[in-house]
């Protein structure tokens, strides 16, 4: 018993200091951190033109296929905009009565893929003809009318794209009673498979640029290593792991990376700012509601994130290409 | 704390820097390793300080065989060796006291730890006053203590030196060696690189000779 209560306050004890221990550990690795990406930050900033033409290339590269992006975004929001209104007409065979077309308005309104269908019957379209053409005496002189009943059939949300529109026509104009189904598809698709091209390409563009910020910055992160050169030399010397020789340079392409990021969003804002008036204008001769959308605050947020890792991954390749090779082997001669 | 066993380094072109070097220091020992210039010396030092690998033999650091080690745990084994070296390797874009405190930065210390420790290793030199100066304001001699206080600054069991008293003159290199037989008196095993014959005669202690890669004197076990 007098054992046990002797050695029962030490375990605590013992534990409370190894966890006070690790609390330390992770402390100073955190302030590590934390100093380590000051002090790289601080260094770009006692050179402010050569990192400023850094940020302003990255900025570049990473601006353009951005905005390329949003434009093809913003095309792809006019053909979604005109697939809302996308309506399907469907003319029935001449003979079909009155009643075998309302059965069949409700057969097709039952179909998963349509909203709704609307009947016109043959009297009430000879009517607004009558009305709408100003043809009145003309249709005077037919003996019957000439018009069939039609259906006007609006698709479910979901498959208002060229696709779903196609499908469902195909699935009308294989009913026995239509005799002809008509759809404006042909400059919807044109436009799809134009914004299609052009958004792979962009990603191709995209990429590329990639590439060659990584290359940028994995070059502007070499100069900085050598420039830095007796400092790894020690920190090697004295037991430094490589973790902690590549942790500055990997810090200073994350940087490079944020200015780049934040001069691409500067100037894909600017462009916008200054492309909005003469859009706006062209958008309203055609009555469209195109409109030019921006980034937003996520969009920003994911630029500068991807621009970040982008100014990393370049560092990375600078560090694994050249840090490696300094030992210091050399420094102590012969 | 050091074991050399039937160690052979060649290099590339035929040369052969250290033959068949067989010896052991013990804890707390002072030993000289000296030889004319080109016998092997700093090679010998490399091997300690797994800058380069024997091509054959052991090489043994408080008891961890170097020559299996994998190349990530290098680090760690020089954090357990302070090196001094003739031109010191001192960084000049930084404080005496951020020198000093490199090795400590490597270990992930404490800011209150780094602070404590950087100052007792300059007291211990006795450049407490300067640890502000950038090392350009310093003189040589207290340029090479600097170097020294970083490498005892994280207490290694290991001190290496290479001509630490090379650019020095006889009464500032004697205050250096002083320094020396201290650390060794507190349990580091001390070996210090040097062609200066009068220096390894006044300090009256265990020599290590090389000659053109072979260990001519002061091999083996000390004692022996």
């Amino acid at each position: 018993m007098a054992t046990d209560s002797r050695a029962k306050p030490d375990n605590p004890k013992g534990a409370n200091r190894k966890r006070a221990l690790l609390g330390d550990q992770a402390r100073s690795y955190l302030g590590h951190h934390r100093k380590v990406a000051a002090d790289s930050m601080n260094r770009l900033r006692r050179a402010p033109v050569a990192s400023a033409m850094t940020w302003a290339v990255m900025g570049v590269a990473l601006a353009l296929p951005v905005a390329l992006l949003l434009l093809l975004s913003s095309l792809q929001g006019v053909s979604a905009g005109w697939e809302s209104t996308a309506r399907i007409t469907a003319y029935l065979a001449m003979d079909i009565p009155a009643g075998r077309a309302q059965a069949l308005a409700q057969e097709i309104a039952a179909d998963g893929r349509v909203e709704g269908v609307q009947l016109i019957e043959r009297e009430q379209a000879l009517e607004e003809f009558r009305r709408n053409s100003g043809l009145d005496d003309a249709l005077d002189f037919l003996q019957d009318n000439p018009l069939p009943h039609t259906l006007l059939i609006t698709p479910e949300e979901s498959v208002r794209t060229a696709e779903g529109v196609q499908g469902l026509v195909a699935f009308v104009s294989g009913m026995q009673a239509v005799e002809q189904v008509q759809v404006d598809l042909g400059w919807l698709q044109r436009l799809n498979a134009m914004t299609d091209i052009l958004t792979r390409a962009t990603w191709v563009l995209a990429l590329l640029l990639g590439g060659a910020v990584v290359l940028v910055i994995g070059n502007t992160v070499r100069l900085a290593i050598e420039n830095r050169r007796d400092e790894i030399l020690v920190a090697k010397l004295v037991g430094g792991t490589d973790a902690f020789v590549r942790r500055p340079f990997l810090y200073t392409g994350a940087w490079f990376g944020l200015g780049g990021g934040v001069v691409a969003w500067l100037l894909i804002q600017l462009s916008l700012w200054w492309l909005s008036g003469p859009i706006d204008r062209l958008a309203g001769l055609y009555r469209s509601e195109f409109a030019l959308h921006g980034l937003g605050f996520d969009g920003a947020l994911g630029l500068i994130i991807v621009a970040m890792l982008l100014g990393w991954l370049g560092a990375w390749v600078a560090v694994k290409r050249h840090l490696d090779d300094i030992e210091p082997g050399e420094i102590a001669g012969g | 704390m050091i074991e050399f066993h039937q160690v052979t380094k060649r290099y590339d072109s035929d040369h052969t820097a250290l033959r068949q070097v067989n010896f052991q220091l013990n804890r707390g020992e002072l030993a000289f390793l000296t030889g004319h210039s080109g016998a092997g010396k700093s090679t010998l030092l490399k091997l300690i300080m797994v800058m380069e690998r024997p091509t054959a033999g052991e090489v043994i650091v408080g008891g961890q065989k170097l020559n299996s080690l994998p190349r990530r745990q290098i680090p760690y084994i020089r954090r357990h060796i302070g090196v001094v070296f003739q031109n010191h390797q001192l960084l000049f874009d930084r404080t005496v006291f951020d020198n000093v405190a490199m090795p400590l930065e490597v270990m992930g210390a404490s800011p209150e730890d780094t602070g404590r420790r950087v100052r007792a290793a300059l007291d211990k030199v006795g450049l407490l006053s300067k640890e502000k100066m950038n090392p350009l304001q310093l003189s040589g001699g207290e340029q090479q203590r600097v170097g020294i206080a970083r490498a005892v600054v994280n207490k290694p069991p290991v001190l290496l030196a290479d001509e630490p008293t090379g650019n020095l003159d006889p009464e500032l290199s004697a205050d250096i060696m002083h320094l020396f037989a201290q650390f060794s008196q507190v349990g580091v095993t001390v070996l210090v690189a040097t062609h200066d014959i009068a220096l390894i005669n006044d300090m009256n202690r265990r020599t290590l000779t090389l000659h053109q890669g072979q260990l001519t004197a002061g091999g083996g076990v000390s004692g022996h």
